[in-house]
């Protein structure tokens, strides 16, 4: 096991540069733009040349690309400094620092309770297939999948407000502090978050248990007389875990991206927020700076997925 | 076991004159009824779309605003919005709007999926290794916060974001396309089309593109249904394409907001627009699915078999004579 | 339509290859299949996949049920322990007595306990039917757990005991072991250790050496066979394999569509094949004592389609013996000898046999 960890470990390297890499072109693919419109935000009296070539030397553009890069991942790397923000001159780091913990109980809280959702209800709908409870968990995912999680957040935030005057709790506690107050808060954005997310887990969960299920040594299962639940829960759902789980890997991303969109309508101070304001604003280190963290997060959670495939498949140990 | 009995039943039914299309068409209204609606939803989005500046009373910028913030009324069948633009003109325009960015889109990016693909599983070795590595590193990232990056550097824009989402989509999906061509390269027929000389292009297109049809199929339905929510979404937080364009997710977005608590038709109409145009593309590319792939029919049951014996009539009289027996 | 017939002569001791220390005892069989039909409801279709058939199995022999595929073999079998897939499958007709007990007419909970417990199975690809997550530990000692209350620290050492039985060198390292990490041969040995975790009075072996290296074929039912003997327990061997049978087998059932085609110790159907299918299948094995050049004899043409037979004997089609009458009536099993009977309308094979 140590081994595998190991290689996974090296593995990462060359990935980890490669989104480096693209972090670092997609930005600086239209570099006049960022010149330009430095200028007229700072409001330079003049954009004469010299001005101009003073602010690209300062800012280390005028320097081959190769430079550029070296410089900007030294600094990431050996300094932790990714520059300041164009706006408040703070560093990247402290701004992105502050507001991770909220982007990641968020995503932490939805995906724990997507997963609570959909696998016990995958698993239930592939054993009983096309009874009841398999349609109902059916219809659900099919118009949880359908519904823009924008819009349900939208009228979760809109409707109450209209017919009863309640908005959804706005003040963060720190969760170690106050549990029950924080998670008050984060309660409503990860349940519409979660949704959508179960829906394409129990799918999935659905799918593999049937094929699972369907496979030779579930039949020798019963061969043996174990009884229908053992069979299902020991035998089926340990082998349908696993491309399960890839599927969460997939996920994760796509989890990342929705938590932008639910700390915007939920007015939640996370890194989705920031990276709004930046958009707005053209605070180029600070976009940089959480497209880098948020490629390094999602490979983090791959790393991690990867070890838990380790510890369901007997396989990839030995 | 089952297996070998399939073996011995005909392939299919008895053989029917229709064409191949009837005959699908038939199948997904019989087996999939689900599918069907699907199926209609999209071809009322596409025509909808397709004639939009027929069906709609009004321009998607009419603005008129006397009639401002007007509840679903006869006149105005979805009401008006706060500069009094025709609600439902601006639905339908925007179901124009989404019908050409998510075809742009989609087509864009299953080509660079199959480009990518194709010739990444095809070539192997160190070509495939690098792509991968690219496309690696490229899945990195959040597809919203890749999106969201891009618009910030490329500004807002149709044809930015169809190009975007294209690009996005496109080298995501060349995973799937990539391991059907995996399986594809190792057909028979391809090692014999390889010795007898043939082409890498023509090997390619012949060979290797027919047997990839049903993923890229199944997954082209996905990346439409992927693309209009990606879109909207953009458009939501206001960074995809502008307004005053009608994109549905546009109409949602939070400038609005205010105007909600007053007007609920605005949040609740463009919202229902795109949860039934997703559910559509959805059903019908789960029904198109489970049509092509004849895998997933014929459901494992428990393997506790059924016992449904006739009532057993009176025995006859043991005939003591060791004569032969009768055996039906 | 009873086969109480068979139960008339009680004498025993039939003639066999191999004699065994065992006489079977007619009377009494340990298992009595009497006219059973399983089908399979696709759509629109039914396959008739068993049609009728009955047999008997009877204590410490081994019976061989002998078949192409889709004859309705596997099926059989399967329908004995109720392992058939329950949407698309259904046992209509029959009745299946084992010891004295009526296996279609008990509860679920009731077959439960037989399976794996009283009547194992083995199954055909040793290398798809071992869980590939679980260690060999867990899936041998598991029908112990379900069927015998057995201590934690005595089902170790059975483990390790069933796998030396089955002759895996090694067997303390290996009980730790997951499938993977065997090779076909010795999960098959596996698959067997687990049908005798529980020392069951009837083994069903489907196709046990069918996925297998020849080499390897042989050392399996070698291995099958002492243990019956061993164990005096009874076995179903199912196989396409007429070598295979020739060796093992005390009595044999050939099949056919879904039916019983020709019934007879080994001798019998070896010696003397009475129906023309059996005879093709003797024909259609390579001999080594031929003369090179010798062609190869197989059976022309296809098996029915089971959702659709033709009418009277479902072989008709492809036997150059077939007349008139073969078309329109199916012949019944009719009596040749104590053992030996046969489901043909044609007498004499050896007036019509060419070559």
């Amino acid at each position: 096991m140590g081994s595998y960890i190991l290689r996974r470990l090296l593995a990462l390297i060359p990935t980890l540069l490669i989104a480096s890499v693209i972090v670092f072109s997609v930005v600086r693919l239209v570099p006049g733009n960022v010149l330009d419109l430095m200028l007229s935000q700072n409001d330079y009296s003049s954009s004469s040349r010299d001005t101009r070539g003073a602010l690209e030397e300062a800012l280390g553009l005028d320097q081959p690309l190769y430079i550029q890069y070296l410089d900007w991942m030294g600094d990431i790397l050996l300094r932790g400094d990714m520059g300041n923000s164009l706006w408040r001159n703070t560093p990247v780091i402290e701004e992105i620092g502050a507001r991770l913990p909220v982007t990641l109980e968020l995503g932490i809280l939805s995906l724990l309770i997507a997963l609570a959702i959909a696998i016990p209800v995958g698993i239930y709908s592939a054993v009983r297939q096309e009874t009841m409870g398999d349609h109902i968990g059916r219809s659900f995912s099919i118009i949880a999948l359908a519904v823009p999680n924008f819009w349900l957040g939208t009228m979760v935030v809109i409707l109450p407000a209209m017919w009863w005057g309640w908005s959804p709790p706005n003040r963060i506690e720190p969760f170690f502090e106050a549990p029950l107050e924080n998670l008050k808060v984060f309660l409503l954005p990860s349940l519409i978050l979660g949704a959508s997310l179960s829906a394409v887990i129990m799918r999935m969960t659905r799918t593999m248990m049937l094929e699972v299920l369907r496979q030779d040594y579930v039949r020798t299962a019963w061969a043996k007389g174990v009884p229908e639940r053992t069979v299902v829960l020991r035998h089926g759902v340990k082998n349908a875990m696993i491309p399960v789980l890839t599927l969460v890997g997939v996920l994760v991303p796509i989890l990342f991206g929705g938590t932008v969109i639910i700390e915007q309508i939920f007015r939640l101070p996370g890194i989705g927020q920031l990276l709004l304001d930046s958009v707005n604003s053209r605070d180029y280190p600070i976009i940089t700076g959480i497209f880098l963290v948020s490629g390094v997060m999602v490979m983090t959670v791959n790393l991690l997925i990867d070890l838990c495939y380790g510890l369901l498949d007997p396989k990839m140990r030995y | 076991m089952h297996e070998a009995l399939v073996q011995n039943t005909p392939a299919a039914a008895p053989a029917r004159r229709r064409g191949k299309r009837f005959e699908f068409m038939g199948r997904l209204f019989r087996e999939r009824p689900l599918g069907a609606v699907g199926a209609m939803i999209c071809l009322l989005l596409l025509l909808t779309g397709v004639f939009a500046d027929v069906i709609a009373p009004a321009g998607y910028n009419a603005i008129n605003p006397i009639d401002r913030l007007q509840a679903p009324s006869a006149e105005y069948w979805f009401g008006t919005d706060q500069i009094g633009r025709d609600v439902f003109s601006r639905i339908v325009h925007g179901a124009q709007l989404s019908v050409i960015v998510a075809f742009a889109a989609t087509t864009l990016s299953i080509f660079i999926s199959v480009v990518i693909g194709v010739t990444s599983s095809y070539f192997g070795g160190r070509f495939d290794m690098y792509t991968q590595r690219l496309v690696d590193g490229w899945m990195c990232f959040p597809d919203l916060i890749l999106l969201i990056v891009a618009v910030s550097v490329l500004g807002p824009g149709i044809w930015q974001v169809i190009l975007i989402l294209g690009l996005l989509f496109g080298i995501a999906g060349s995973r799937i396309v990539r391991s059907a061509g995996l399986s594809a390269k190792e057909n028979v027929f391809v090692h014999a089309a390889r010795s007898m000389g043939a082409s890498t292009l023509r090997i390619l297109l012949r060979h290797i593109l027919p047997n990839v049809m049903a993923p890229i199929i199944v997954l082209y339905t996905t990346r439409l249904a992927a693309v209009i929510l990606a879109e909207s979404g953009l458009s939501f937080l206001g960074l995809g394409i502008p307004p005053p364009t009608p994109s549905w997710g546009g109409m949602l977005s939070l400038d609005g907001r205010s105007y909600m608590f007053q007007a609920p038709w605005l949040a609740i109409i463009p919202g229902v627009a795109l949860t039934l145009a997703v559910f559509g593309i959805n059903m019908f590319g789960d029904a198109l699915r489970d049509l092509l792939d004849p895998r997933m029919r014929g459901g494992g049951g428990r393997y506790v078999a059924q016992v449904r014996r006739k009532p057993k009539a009176e025995p006859a009289p043991v005939n003591a004579q060791p004569t032969s027996s009768t055996e039906v | 339509m009873s086969e109480s017939n068979l139960a008339v002569d009680t004498t025993s001791d039939p003639a066999t290859l191999d004699s065994t220390a065992l006489a079977p005892d007619k009377a009494n069989p340990l298992l009595r299949v009497s006219n059973l039909k399983t089908v399979f409801r696709q759509g629109d279709s039914t396959v008739n996949a068993v049609n009728g058939v009955s047999f008997d199995v009877r204590r410490g022999e081994t019976l061989a049920i002998v078949g192409e595929s889709g004859s309705g073999k596997s099926v059989t079998a399967m329908s004995i322990l109720r392992l058939i897939p329950s949407p698309p499958g259904e046992i209509t007709e029959g009745e299946i007595e084992f010891d004295g007990r009526d296996l279609l007419g008990m509860s679920d909970e009731e077959i439960r306990r037989i399976r794996g417990n009283e009547i194992a199975m083995i199954f055909q690809e040793p290398m798809t039917s071992l869980n590939p997550v679980l260690s060999v530990k867990r899936q041998l000692s598991e029908p112990m757990e379900v069927h015998r209350k057995v201590a934690r620290k005595g089902v170790l050492k059975r483990c390790i005991d069933l796998l030396r039985q089955v002759r895996i060198s090694d067997p303390e390292s290996r009980v730790n072991a997951y499938p993977h990490q065997f090779s076909g041969g010795m999960r098959q040995r596996v698959m067997i250790a687990m049908g005798l975790a529980c020392e069951p009075r009837l083994i069903i072996a489907d196709e046990p050496t069918t996925a297998l290296d020849v080499t390897v074929q042989a050392q399996i039912l070698e291995l099958l066979k002492d243990l019956t003997r061993e164990h005096g327990s009874s076995m179903i061997l199912i196989t396409h394999d007429l070598g295979v049978v020739a060796r093992y087998a005390d009595r044999i059932n050939v099949m056919y569509a879904g039916k019983i085609v020709e019934r007879g110790t080994a001798l019998e159907i070896f010696g003397n094949p009475r129906h023309p299918y059996t005879l093709g299948l003797m024909e259609s094995m390579p001999s080594l004592n031929a003369e090179t050049g010798t062609r190869l004899r197989p059976i022309e043409g296809q098996p029915p389609d089971l959702s659709d037979p033709p009418p009277g004997c479902p072989f008709h089609p492809r036997c150059r013996f077939a007349v008139e009458r073969c078309k329109q009536e199916m012949p019944p099993l009719e009596q040749l000898s104590e053992e030996h009977w046969k489901a043909c309308w044609v007498e004499d094979l050896n007036a019509k046999r060419q070559s």
